[in-house]
């Protein structure tokens, strides 16, 4: 049924060569251009005076000169630098090719023993491979703007779903900090995430599934949305057809489907972990690529359950020593005043170890699976599922790094631009989620730059999102609160600084700023949830 | 979309863009003795916070003229003062007398930065903004995109955010000027364009369209009447402004004297020359035309009316004008950001302005050319004026690149800049004829429309 559907859309939605001048279209490149140009000059303004602090720019340089200057062999073993390789063997070549590139600006960043060296060419080519790769990105933005659903009826161009959906994706906040300022290729990575879903939206399933591949073999934080793809492929692809009731025609099963998604997965795993698996270093790839020996939470907690959950610890036994009914030196060091610390013992509360977080992840994501093999919703279904699925293992996860959001908002932009419920619960995930990534960019330089581009983003997907659904999105309660992100960041960034407790408990402004984003988030992942399992049981009343 | 949220965020573009280019070099930086223009501003605040008001234009053993002597009139004076004020709060050491020259630090470039955002965003950016949306015509979505294009212009960017100035301000000052008088307000015009000229006496460029509107207007109100009541109140408007500012001074003829010297010295260098092209390409920006019809109307016509009804000659203007600073950019290491905002301005401002499809020979209004040249009449001019377009873009890419890239002849050591100044003025020249030309030969547009309504 859905691929119907799918067809259907796709032939209407071809619009004859000779478009008229007054009407807009997603074929048009224009504004496209565009849009994708401002952004990139952007960029390139940004980082022309600026010199990154972030850790993963000597992680990357670090990566570049393991890939570069040593044989593959030695590419899991190396530990000079504390950065060691830890993403899958697919990245590590995309790095090789790189450094062939590389070496045409500055030999000397290619030397493994030249930790923390950095240059003005280093700094351009690192710049500047990641406003290249985004190329990617930016193919990808334009597939799923093609993908996207709307109503008919003449629109002027800023009116469009599909121009909407451009702006919040090319200029989404979060990436343009995590990548431009901060220094990540999530562009790169978020681009293949976003073709495969594209994609699949375009009924191109295998092409889909080549993609999610290589981007597991990429990055393997990808395997948290692994099952969606998983059951949808194996629900909606392998069997070819269902029942009228919408359930499951064991008889439709097609095994050369079947057999011709295993031979993608296999092949590009193959290529990715090959050469490893010949050398008989599997083990020692797998040790890096899973470290669980880092804490529950990173330094600065991401807004997910488990800030709360230590927050909700640390009042507890704040307001046990306050009435005496506990004793201050059983409880463990630095939980009183240490602030956030990545080893963080819990004193009242249960400890968490990673076999929970995992529980609670697979739990957690479980009936949004359970949902899409039950009654699968096409390709949609699919990506609410794969949303789903990102925000639960960010909110469940070990050692989850708050810039794992971006996995939930940047597919959730599709839907959002799709429909009113989610466009109210899109706004408050992306506002509270880009909020979150501020204490990222810290010295007094980016202030201002944070700011804005935040106001910007915020502003445009606001106004655009009610005019696009006419009416207000949020209810009063919502508003509040993501006006009291003001607040926070008054206190944050103004208040607090030039108060005397700025020196005794430097640690507050995150605190706060973690506890008070995951209450939002925490919202909004119910919210999809309720929206979700409503949809399935809308579904299950129709067949009655 | 509505248009204050389409301006908003227009303007938060442009503040970033704005912020995004302060993080870079600026004049002078890391170049002791002298230092630049940076140090300059920076001196200007040690000399007005420690010293009394009569010293500070009159070389003293504590202020030394020939180490950036102040050469502004009074406003930027107390401007200093007030971000010396401000400075003092933060770090004293920025401003301390004497041990304070030469100070670069990251705090202070912050600091400095941050004084131009703040006077950019108080003065000059609403400016902008009431002029696009009450001083221009065309639909909304029209002033929104003036708006945007007016914010994105290299040259004022990267002179005041990268070299280091404070053009923001007097240029605000002069477009507040422009817009009030539109609105009918002479008299609050008039103060607005005196506390600018106050502030840069570069205004003076300015001061003569300005002179003959409030003159023209007043005689044509007749001057035995409203219009002598007009011409009193301007003036008294005027000469009050101008003792306020002066009030400190005022005291003694000695000290008006040694201020003038230093506003109007013989003998400027080179170095002002090629700021001062900023002024003249700014000066085509908001300049304040008169037309005197045969129906004695007078009209008001802003040159930044040209981004809507001529986009491309004006979008051609403002890119040779930054065109020209190319030397000066180079120098304080503004390279990427120069290539960068221009870029930007020529896209943004060409898409959104559909400057390469108003191009016929009617809407460029080549009329005059036309009958010039009568001998070849089968040339469509408006396809030559788009050609010779592209043609001056990519050759400015091409001397920018050749500047950068290329070691001049150790004979021509200066071949490179004098290059570029002899193409920018060429530019100057023949667009400037131009919209001469255009303004003169045919009527204004409520004219036609008048006329077209009588018939």
């Amino acid at each position: 049924m859905c691929y119907l559907y799918v067809e259907v859309h796709s032939v209407i939605s071809i619009p004859p060569r000779l478009i008229h001048r007054g009407q807009a279209s997603v074929y048009d490149t224009g504004w496209y251009i565009v849009l994708c140009c401002g952004v990139v000059l952007l960029t390139m303004t940004v980082f022309s005076g600026y010199f990154s602090h972030s850790t993963d720019f000597e992680v990357h340089r670090n990566w570049l000169a393991i890939t570069h200057s040593l044989p593959v062999s030695k590419w899991y073993h190396e530990n000079t630098s504390e950065w060691t390789l830890d993403y899958p063997p697919l990245f590590a070549w995309f790095e090789y090719s790189l450094s062939h590139v590389a070496q045409h600006f500055d030999k000397e960043m290619l030397v493994v023993q030249n930790l923390l060296y950095t240059s003005p060419a280093t700094i351009l080519f690192q710049r500047l491979s990641v406003i290249v790769t985004d190329i990617v990105f930016i193919y990808a933005v334009k597939e799923c703007c093609r993908s996207v659903r709307e109503e008919k009826g003449s629109k002027d161009l800023l009116g469009h779903p599909f121009f909407i959906l451009a702006a919040l994706l090319l200029w989404n906040f979060g990436l343009l900090i995590v990548d431009h300022i901060h220094f990540q290729y999530n562009g790169f990575l978020f681009g293949i995430l976003l073709l495969s879903v594209a994609r699949h939206l375009q009924g191109r399933h295998l092409e889909g599934a080549l993609l999610f591949t290589v981007l597991l073999n990429l990055k393997h934080i990808y395997l948290y949305i692994a099952p969606a793809y998983g059951i949808f492929l194996l629900r909606s692809y392998c069997f070819t057809e269902d029942n009228t009731d919408g359930s499951v025609r064991w008889s439709s099963f097609s095994p050369v489907r079947l057999v011709a998604l295993g031979s993608i997965v296999i092949s590009v795993g193959a290529l990715s972990f090959g050469p490893f698996i010949a050398m008989g270093q599997l083990p020692q790839v797998l040790s890096r690529l899973f470290p669980f020996k880092r804490g529950l939470c990173h330094a600065y907690w991401a807004p997910n359950v488990w800030a709360l959950y230590n927050m909700v610890d640390k009042a507890l036994s704040v307001l046990g020593v306050r009435l005496k009914l506990l004793d201050v030196a059983k409880l463990p060091k630095a939980s009183m005043t240490g602030g956030l610390v990545q080893e963080f013992q819990h004193s009242i509360l249960p400890s968490v170890s990673p076999s929970i977080t995992l529980i609670c992840t697979l739990l957690s994501i479980m009936p949004a699976v359970l949902s899409i093999w039950c009654r699968p919703r096409g390709a949609r279904g699919f990506l609410r599922c794969l949303v789903v699925c990102a925000l639960g293992s960010f909110m469940f996860g070990w050692h989850v790094h708050e810039k794992a959001i971006l996995m939930a908002i940047l597919p959730f932009s599709i839907l959002a631009v799709e429909s009113r419920e989610d466009a109210g619960i899109f706004l408050m995930l992306t506002t509270t989620g880009h909020y979150s990534l501020f204490p990222l960019l810290f010295t007094a330089a980016e202030l201002p730059i944070k700011v804005l581009l935040m106001l910007l983003f915020t502003l445009y997907s606001f106004t655009s999102l009610k005019k696009l659904f006419r009416g207000s999105l949020l209810n009063p309660l919502e508003t509040t609160y993501l006006l009291g992100l003001v607040a926070v960041e008054i206190l944050c960034e103004v208040v607090y600084p030039l108060s005397p407790w700025q020196h005794t408990m430097p640690f507050v402004p995150l605190l706060v700023t973690s506890v008070y984003c995951s209450l939002g988030v925490c919202y909004s992942f119910i919210r999809l949830y309720v929206s979700l399992l409503r949809q399935h049981g809308t579904d299950k009343h129709k067949q009655l | 979309m509505e248009n204050w949220s389409l301006v908003s965020i227009c303007v938060l573009f442009g503040l970033t863009a704005r912020w995004a280019v302060s993080l870079n070099s600026y004049s002078g930086a890391g170049k002791p003795p002298m230092f630049g223009d940076y140090e300059a501003q920076r001196h200007w605040q040690e000399v007005t916070y420690n010293l009394p008001v009569h010293e500070w234009y009159f070389n003293t053993t504590d202020n030394n003229l020939n180490y950036w002597g102040l050469d502004y009139p009074p406003l930027t004076a107390y401007h200093s003062l007030l971000c010396a004020h401000v400075a003092k709060l933060i770090n004293p050491d920025w401003v301390e007398l004497h041990a304070s020259r030469g100070h670069e630090s990251y705090g202070h470039k912050l600091f400095m930065r941050a004084t131009v955002l703040v006077a950019d965003l108080l003065i000059y950016i609403p400016a902008v903004v009431l002029y696009s949306f009450y001083l221009s015509e065309g639909s909304n979505k029209k002033k929104v995109c003036t708006v945007l294009c007016i914010l994105l212009y290299p040259g004022l960017i990267l002179i005041d955010y990268g070299h280091f100035q404070y053009n923001s301000i007097s240029l605000g000052l002069a477009l507040w000027g422009v817009v009030v008088l539109g609105l009918g307000w002479d008299v609050l015009g008039s103060l607005a364009f005196v506390l600018s000229l106050n502030y840069k006496q570069m205004e003076l460029y300015h001061s003569l369209p300005f002179f003959c509107y409030l003159l023209g207007k007043c005689f044509k109100q007749g001057l035995a009447g409203q219009g002598l009541f007009l011409l009193v109140k301007i003036a008294v408007t005027v000469l009050v402004t101008f003792a306020l500012c002066w009030l400190p001074f005022l005291s003694d003829p000695g000290q008006i004297l040694q201020v003038v010297h230093r506003l109007f010295p013989v003998g400027r260098g080179l170095f002002e020359d090629k700021v001062a092209n900023t002024w003249c390409s700014l000066n085509v920006l908001i300049k304040i035309k008169t037309i005197l019809s045969t129906d004695t109307q007078l009209y008001f016509r802003p040159v930044c009316l040209l981004l809507n009804d001529l986009p491309l000659p004006a979008i051609w203007f403002l890119q040779a004008s930054t065109f020209s600073m190319l030397p000066l950019f180079l120098k304080d290491g503004l390279l990427v950001p120069y290539v960068v905002t221009s870029l930007a301005f020529l896209f943004f401002s060409i898409y959104l302005l559909s400057a390469l499809e108003h191009c016929s020979e009617d809407k460029l209004r080549l009329g005059p050319y036309r009958r010039l040249l009568i001998c070849m009449p089968r040339m469509d001019l408006g396809r030559v004026t788009k050609w010779k377009f592209y043609f001056s873009i990519t050759a400015m890419a091409g001397l920018s690149f050749m500047s950068v890239a290329l070691a001049p002849p150790a004979q021509l050591p200066d071949l490179f800049p004098l290059l570029v100044s002899v193409f920018s003025y060429l530019h100057f020249l023949g667009l400037l004829l131009y919209f001469n030309i255009v303004q003169i030969a045919e009527p204004p547009q409520s004219v036609r429309k008048n006329q077209k309504k009588s018939n």
